[in-house]
């Protein structure tokens, strides 16, 4: 069973999001990026399904600022293999794009199972998981949330709208946009990531081909702007809760 | 002291963690454990633990230590150092023996969610909040004189203010950092802070595990401490205090360090003239674990209390070295969902009760754990929403007329 689990690293929202002089994009100077946290959740499914059932796992990721470190974390938690994707990234290299060029770098791998996050707040023009089922010819399921292999077909819980979780089958080599792994990702002490640092070793891979033509391009961007709408309440406190009240009354809430 | 991984070939676990709690200061006085059950009685959550310090001496010695790291109550742990102070043989309960089986709990991947969170986010932004590294200094915004960032003055300085996580973010401390501010430029003191270099001091993530994170901390606040010429470091935060005072050192990073009431108690005669009004009441003091029992800072925060006009200082049962814990040590800070599930009642609430018995209007501290924590206890404890929780560096600031 040979799982690879292609993520991607996203703009952290913690810090202050500054757009870029250019008015299209975000600063690249004061952007931190992370993990996609969907991406997170599939190296721990990825993780999870090796230590049942064997096998071996692979990851790759861009090179991006604080790509070595999402690595490493992942080889501490179990990867085998890490992949750093090298090439031009800039932003505006869309997951069309993305998809077409990773998929061909996934190919020769011959894996079993494909395991990315269903979606990441940095998509704009679908999410990679079905865009990579596309390119390689597989199956694809998305909002999953549990997974168990056997006879080489996967049972995937999917996840719908309104509450509703249907269990399916699915013939591999295939596919999986994961909404959560079985558990929640498992916390990896600080030694052994720095023992992962020392041991395991990181692939570079250039990818080529990056065709952009054709993805969306951003014409403006922009932070959300304050509406005339809201009501600013002055006063001391007893005065503003009085006010409240009487609006609720007014708005049939109370 | 490196991080020892237990493994398990040949000896058996209870074999080699018996043998890892040797590479401790005063780790072999484990031997001769009398399995009185002090610790077991004096320990805050000891009635709720599957095992607490004596029990678990007990396991080990049964070559049963597996069950230890198998439970989850070793978290309900506290490090508040109860057992530590009563231990008639003087076994380094907290510093050895519990903060080791924490390590094994979470190298085996058994600790709780809300640790976890804490913990990679203090991995990733230097701070068990989550907040930006990059905001760390925006607390000092509008005090004047203006507080001093070493990357931007350039000169040394006599005193380096190590602020810490939760005076540097939270909202019910930062209050306490402007008023020591206060404090400090009412006195001329020549002063800086590290700003956006500063990263978690990690000894409470040190004392709930993570000792690979707390030597990846206290490297990094050396790179930036190293730049730069001072005289001292003071801080608020006695957790600080206890890794410049008793960790760093064994880390090779060396800088003498006082908590800033030691600091400011030196300057009684230079505060007392500064004073303009009165704080007509009374008061009673918190004596923090890590300022207290762990590092023997008993006085100090008094005399600061007492030299306040119109303060009557006021002691609870418990003070002093079997001063009651507030809950938040050894990661308690950041375990309460954990604790509340176990046990049902806050470890806070019991202070703020005693802190009424004694009839006091204000509870005073001196640990930025404790205003938050108190003052969500008054909350809830009937009848204690007048007691004022307040540190002691915004009752020093108060009286200056700030």
């Amino acid at each position: 069973m040979h799982i690879v689990v292609p993520v991607k690293l996203v703009p952290d929202l913690v810090e202050e999001l500054v757009i870029d002089p250019s008015g299209t994009t975000l600063d690249p100077d004061t952007l931190r990026l992370q993990l996609n946290e969907f991406d997170g959740h599939a190296i721990e499914q990825a993780i999870l399904l090796k230590e049942r059932g064997g096998g071996q796992v692979t990851v790759m990721a861009p090179d991006v600022e604080g790509v070595d470190d999402v690595l490493y974390t992942a080889a501490a938690k179990g990867a085998d293999r890490l992949i750093k994707l090298c090439g031009n990234f800039g932003q505006s290299v869309n997951n069309h794009a993305m998809a077409c060029a990773v998929a061909n770098l996934i190919k020769p791998l011959q894996p079993d199972l494909v395991l990315t996050g269903v979606q990441s707040h940095s998509d704009l023009d679908g999410s990679m998981g079905p865009l990579l089922a596309a390119y390689l010819g597989f199956p694809y399921v998305g909002y999953i949330a549990g997974v168990t292999l056997s006879d080489g077909r996967a049972v995937v819980r999917k996840e719908y709208p309104g509450g509703l979780v249907a269990e399916m089958e699915v013939v591999l080599p295939a596919v999986l946009g994961i909404q959560a792994a079985d558990q929640p990702p498992r916390y990896v002490a600080f030694t052994r990531i720095r023992q992962a640092m020392k041991t395991a070793s990181i692939e570079e891979q250039t990818v080529e081909g990056l065709d952009v033509s054709g993805g969306p391009t951003v014409s403006r961007m922009y932070k959300p702007e304050a509406a005339a709408r809201a009501t600013m309440i002055e006063g001391k406190p007893d005065e503003v809760a009085s006010r409240l009240v009487e609006l609720f009354r007014e708005l049939g809430v109370l | 002291m490196a991080t020892t991984t237990v493994s398990q070939s040949s000896t058996t676990f209870s074999q080699s963690f018996y043998a890892s709690l040797h590479e401790i200061a005063g780790g072999e006085k484990v031997r001769t454990c009398l399995q009185c059950g002090t610790c077991n009685g004096v320990c805050p959550y000891g009635y709720l633990m599957d095992y607490p310090p004596g029990k678990m001496v007990a396991a080990l010695r049964a070559q049963r230590f597996e069950r230890v790291t198998e439970a989850d109550t070793v978290w309900m742990c506290v490090s508040c150092y109860a057992c530590s102070e009563v231990c008639p043989v003087r076994i380094p309960l907290t510093a050895g023996l519990m903060t080791r089986a924490k390590e094994e709990l979470l190298l085996a991947g058994n600790i709780p969610s809300e640790l976890q969170v804490a913990l990679e986010n203090t991995q990733r932004y230097g701070n068990p909040l989550g907040e930006s590294p990059r905001k760390r200094a925006d607390w000092a915004k509008g005090v004047k004189p203006r507080v001093p960032i070493m990357s931007e003055e350039r000169r040394p300085v006599d005193v380096l203010w190590f602020v810490g996580d939760y005076g540097s973010y939270h909202p019910r401390v930062q209050p306490v950092s402007r008023a020591l501010a206060n404090v400090l430029n009412a006195l001329h003191v020549d002063f800086g802070i590290l700003g956006a270099e500063e990263v978690s001091d990690g000894d409470s993530q040190r004392l709930a595990g993570e000792r690979g994170l707390f030597e990846m901390l206290a490297a990094k606040n050396e790179r930036a401490l190293s730049q730069y010429e001072f005289k001292e470091i003071i801080t608020g935060d006695p957790h600080a205090y206890n890794a410049f005072k008793n960790e760093y050192p064994k880390l090779g990073i060396v800088y003498p360090v006082r908590h800033y009431t030691e600091f400011l108690a030196e300057r009684l005669d230079a505060l007392k003239s500064l004073f303009k009004g009165e704080v007509n009441a009374r008061v009673t003091y918190h004596d923090p674990c890590y300022l207290g029992r762990a590092n023997d800072v008993f006085e100090a925060p008094r005399q600061l209390l007492s030299a306040i006009p119109g303060v009557e200082l006021v002691e609870m049962p418990h003070n002093r070295t079997t001063s009651l814990c507030c809950g938040g040590g050894g990661g308690g800070m950041w375990m309460d969902g954990f604790h509340w599930e176990k046990a049902h009642t806050r470890l806070s609430e019991w202070r703020v009760r005693e802190a009424m018995q004694v009839g006091a209007d204000i509870l005073a501290v001196a640990c930025p754990y404790e205003a938050p924590r108190f003052e969500d206890a008054t909350k809830v404890v009937p009848g204690a929403s007048r007691l004022i929780v307040k540190d002691i560096a915004e009752l020093l600031a108060e009286a200056m007329g700030d």
